[in-house]
Parts: C-alpha cells; structure tokens; sequence
C-alpha cells in the first residue's frame, strides 16, 4: 500500500521506510515555532524541566506577533520573557516589534520553512506551511517545550482525505473562498485528525497566496494539516527565497485515502462564514441585508501582499460607508513596507481606512478592533466563535479580502463582483 | 485512580474562545485562567465548580485555538475529568501533555444529563451515571500515551 504525501514526509523523519495511518513515531523536527502567548508556557516548562539548551537554536523560532506592540504591562511582561529566553539562548529567529510579521506569513516569506520540512508550532495555523508542501501542525506549549529540547514530537500518522481541485479559480474568488466552501460542505470537525490533501488539475490556478490561506483553515476543518503538492508555482516561489535546500515529496499513485472530495472551482463564488462557527457558510451576494459596523482585513489568513492588493483594488479612489470602520493590517513589515511603496497605504486612507502595523489584534480579541455588544464586523480572519472578536453578542463573518472591502463600501455583506 | 462529580454538560464544538477568551491570555497564571473558565457561555460555571466535578462536551470539544491555557484552565477550575464524543487534535495533546484526565466516549456523552453524578474508574476506562445506574466504556489510551501519563506528563518522560 502506497503513501500519501504527508506520510512520506512523516516516514522520512522518523527513519521508517514506510509508515501507516494510526501509526505512532517519534519525528524529527526542522522547525518549532512559537509565539508571545505560547512560548511563556513554553518556557515555564522547559526551564522547569531542568533543560540547560535548545536542540538547534537556527532551528527555534520565536515570533512576537499577538499582542505586538504590547497592548498592556501583563502582555509586555510575556513579551520581555521571551526576549531574555531568545537572548539567554541565542535564538537566531526571534523576531521582534520592528522586525516581525504575523508568523504564518513571516515564517514562509522569509523561507525558514520549506518543502519537505517537518515542523511543529505552539500554534493551531501552523498548519499554514502544508502550502510549500511541508507537513506541519500546531501544537501546545508544552509540546513546544519538548520540541525546543530534544527537536522531536510524538504524532499519530494520520489518514488522510483527498481534496480533487478541478477547473480553475476566476478572480475575485479566492483561497479563501475555496477553504470556506470546504469548510461549510464538511463541517468544522469534518477532518478531526486527518490530513487534508489537495491535488487535480484546478490546483496551477492557485496562486502560493492562495495556498497558505487554504492550508491556514485546515484547523478549521478539524484537520491535523494541510498539504499542497510542490509543483512550478512552489519552487518558483522558493527559489532565492528557501534558507535551506528542500526535499519534494509526491503522494504515490496508491495511496490511501479514507474520502475525496472534489470542488469544482469554476463554480465558486464569494463565500461568507456567519456566526459562529467557520462551517456556517453562506454566498455572499445573500448578505445584502446584514449591517455591518467593521471590516478587518489582515491576519495569518489574510494578510499577504496579494490580500492587501485585492483590498486596493476595491478600496481605490472610493470612501467606506458612513458608520463603518475599516481597520487593514498588513501581515509583515515586507508587506507593510510594499503597501506604502505600491500606494495601497495612501488610497486605503483616502477610503477612510486606518492601516496598523502587523499585529494578531483583532482576530482574537486582542485588541486594536474590539467590537461591542451587538456590531458586526466581516473579517478576513478565521475564526468566528462566540465572543472571538469582543463581547459574546458581537457577531464575525469571515471572507475574503475582496467580500470585506466591498462589504466597507457598502455597509452591507456584499459580492466583490456587484461594487 | 478515580474520580466522582457532578457534571457540568455542554454541547458540540465547544471551543478554546469559550474555554478561555484571548482576552485573558496575558497571563499565566493557572487560578487566573480558572476565574474566567467558561465565562463566555456560562457565566456562573466559575461560581458553581468544585474540586473534583466532571465535564461532559459532543463532538470537536477544544477546537480552535493551540492555548494550552484551556486544558490549564479547566484543570485550575477543579475539573477532574473531561468526558467527550470527541476532541480537537490540539486540545486531545495539550491535556495528556499537563495531566487533565480526558475519556472519548460517545455513549456517555449523548447519555450523561447536566447534574448527575457520574464516577469514572481510570484504570478500566468504565465510567458510571450514578444518577442514572447507566455505565458505558470508554476507549483505552494506547500504551504510548499511557505511558506519558504515567510517567507525569510529556516534559517528565523525555528526562
């Protein structure tokens, strides 16, 4: 019996000539990650441990990213503990205010993660990295913490379902658009433990902004990670970019899979996630009706260059509606800086928007966006549970950056394609 | 090992938000965490939770978010042991990983009502609604697992 892609990987980094669904191995790891919430807990345990190093410290990853410049003094506080950790141990990639990013953008921009890779993060979208076809997959604290010691994780191999991709994807749908529609056809435990993995002929429209935002969502469908194959697109995007040298690994021809989906992506049309679970999806041309306080377009999810471009697209030369915030957070300081140098930045204040520097924020409540009892906001984060953005009787709906930026010019849940 | 309580009942997908909101993750504090567990959804969970009680979830119980601050606080909150049809991957580790005791089991799931007295004998996975004099058979850890949980948790058996 054959392979799926992330067992190959898996197999490969535990020394196996072949693994199998249900497996438990111990993996060898090319990259932990944590970040300004997690990696405290992170530390607490490790140092309680009794550990005096890290396996490889080119190899942990300590991103600032939540509560990024520090909202208050218990979030500095975190802050500033794992600034004497990074220093204390001499952690190559910590990133800090002035150099960070949202993690999930950063992490692949900078090409510290790669194809073949096997990574863990303290994280749940850490899945993101299944884009450059890496297995990857969030974990807790203390898994971090393990991980930082010995550079292995215990998983469970996973069974995998295969998501078949056919036609082609016709702008301004988007990988957001396709990640929801699966979400919302399989349900938010829909592949509780599995690996998602997509392939088919639809799979060359995808652009690799596409790709790291369907792979983000995989922890939405329940899954333990996504995975995109490594074709042209993919080592087009990692050539001059990927520190290391990457290793590309292929689902062999009878692999097995316990389900396929298949999504025809011709047929797709701007998809909304209503409260408040990411599996309640509706079109958006439905929402002409549902008033919207706030839009956030930014985040792991979505907030890539080509995110804040389909932004300005929309955004340019126009004004949002009366009554509505706009709040644009570029994922990293190379997309921050390239949204000034392109003049997004200018035509997004022209419209009434107010673009932050890169921070996690709203999207979980932190802070920069908060919404009250009652507002809603349309979002291109990607969770929209009870109380996830404020207070439990605010409401998020999740979209694409498009759906969110003609929702602003509107009022109203709205289709890119009718502004 | 055993635990005995009664149970606080919620539904599916209850998720790490409602465990514990982000808005109080700039803390470490396990009894802080446990001040705010489940506030969003119950606001009287904290004032009516005692040391030892249970807690009975459907499916996907701990989806969302990686925060091992859920299963800590839920842990804090005197919690003995969490019951569920299913759990999220993340949470499902993070719990096993800090020592909070979790047994999937669908039929006591759909079962067990909000209030009853439940006991749970760990070794044999047999859990009893006291209430109901119903018992049900949850599924055993694999050996791996078992023994990290033997050994106290993921940090003490890498040593």
């Amino acid at each position: 019996m054959g392979m799926t892609m992330t067992q190959k990987i898996l197999a490969a980094h535990c020394g196996e000539s072949t693994v199998k669904a249900g497996q438990l191995i111990n993996a060898k790891l090319d990259i932990v990650l944590g970040n300004d919430i997690t990696t405290p807990v992170a530390i607490n345990e490790f140092e309680k441990a009794g550990f005096d190093s890290v396996f490889d410290k080119t190899r942990v990853n300590i991103v600032l990213d939540h509560f990024v410049p520090n909202k208050d003094i218990k979030s500095a506080t975190q802050s500033k503990q794992c600034r004497e950790f990074a220093n204390k141990y001499d952690i190559l990639n910590f990133y800090d205010v002035g150099q960070m990013g949202i993690e999930h953008a950063l992490l692949p921009e900078k090409g510290i993660v790669t194809a073949g890779d096997c990574i863990i993060g303290a994280d749940s979208h850490t899945c993101t990295y299944g884009a450059v076809g890496a297995f990857s997959t969030g974990v807790g604290s203390t898994d971090m913490a393990a991980g930082m010691a010995k550079g292995v994780a215990w998983f469970k191999v996973p069974a995998a379902i295969r998501v078949v991709l056919t036609g082609s994807l016709h702008r301004p749908v988007t990988g957001k658009d396709v990640i929801l529609h699966l979400i919302g056809e399989n349900g938010v435990s829909g592949a509780l433990y599995k690996s998602l993995e997509f392939t088919g002929e639809g799979v060359k429209s995808l652009t690799m902004e596409d790709r790291l935002c369907i792979c983000n969502m995989a922890i939405e469908a329940g899954a333990k990670n996504g995975i995109f194959p490594v074709d042209e697109i993919c080592e087009a995007y990692l050539k001059g970019r990927s520190q290391r040298p990457w290793v590309k690994y292929e689902a062999d021809p009878d692999a097995e899979y316990e389900r396929t989906v298949t999504i025809d992506l011709d047929a797709l049309e701007p998809t909304v996630s209503y409260p408040h679970l990411p599996e309640n999806t509706h079109l958006a041309k439905e929402g002409k009706d549902i008033k919207i306080d706030q839009i956030v377009i930014g985040s792991c999810t979505n907030g890539r260059i080509e995110d804040m471009q389909a932004a300005y697209e929309i955004l340019k030369g126009k004004h949002i509606a009366k009554g509505v915030r706009g709040i644009i957070i570029p994922a990293t300081m190379a997309v921050y800086k390239e949204c000034i140098l392109r003049g997004y930045t200018e035509a997004f204040i022209d419209a009434g928007c107010i673009v932050s520097t890169p921070t996690c924020g709203p999207c979980l409540g932190g802070y920069m966006g908060i919404l009250a009892a009652g507002e809603r906001c349309v979002s291109t984060t990607n969770r929209n549970f009870v109380g996830r953005m404020g207070h439990v009787d605010s409401e998020v709906y999740l979209a694409s950056p498009a759906t969110a930026a003609a929702s602003a010019l509107t009022g109203y849940i709205t289709d890119p394609r009718e502004v | 090992m055993n635990a005995k309580g009664p149970v606080f009942k919620y539904g599916n997908n209850i998720d790490t938000d409602v465990i514990i909101p982000a808005r109080y993750l700039n803390t470490q504090s396990a009894a802080e965490l446990a001040s705010h567990c489940m506030e969003d959804i119950d606001k009287t969970f904290v004032t009516r939770v005692k040391a030892g009680d249970i807690m009975v979830g459907g499916e996907n119980f701990g989806c969302g978010s990686s925060r091992e601050h859920a299963p800590l606080a839920i842990k804090a909150a005197g919690i003995s042991c969490v019951i569920a049809k299913s759990f999220a991957r993340i949470f499902y580790r993070n719990s096993i990983n800090i020592g909070l005791p979790i047994l999937e089991c669908p039929a006591a799931s759909e079962a067990i009502s909000e209030g009853d007295v439940v006991s749970i004998d760990f070794d044999t996975g047999v859990i009893t609604d006291e209430t109901t004099g119903q018992t049900f058979q949850a599924a055993p850890f694999p050996p791996f697992i078992q023994n990290i949980i033997a050994k106290g948790g993921l940090m003490n058996s890498l040593k």
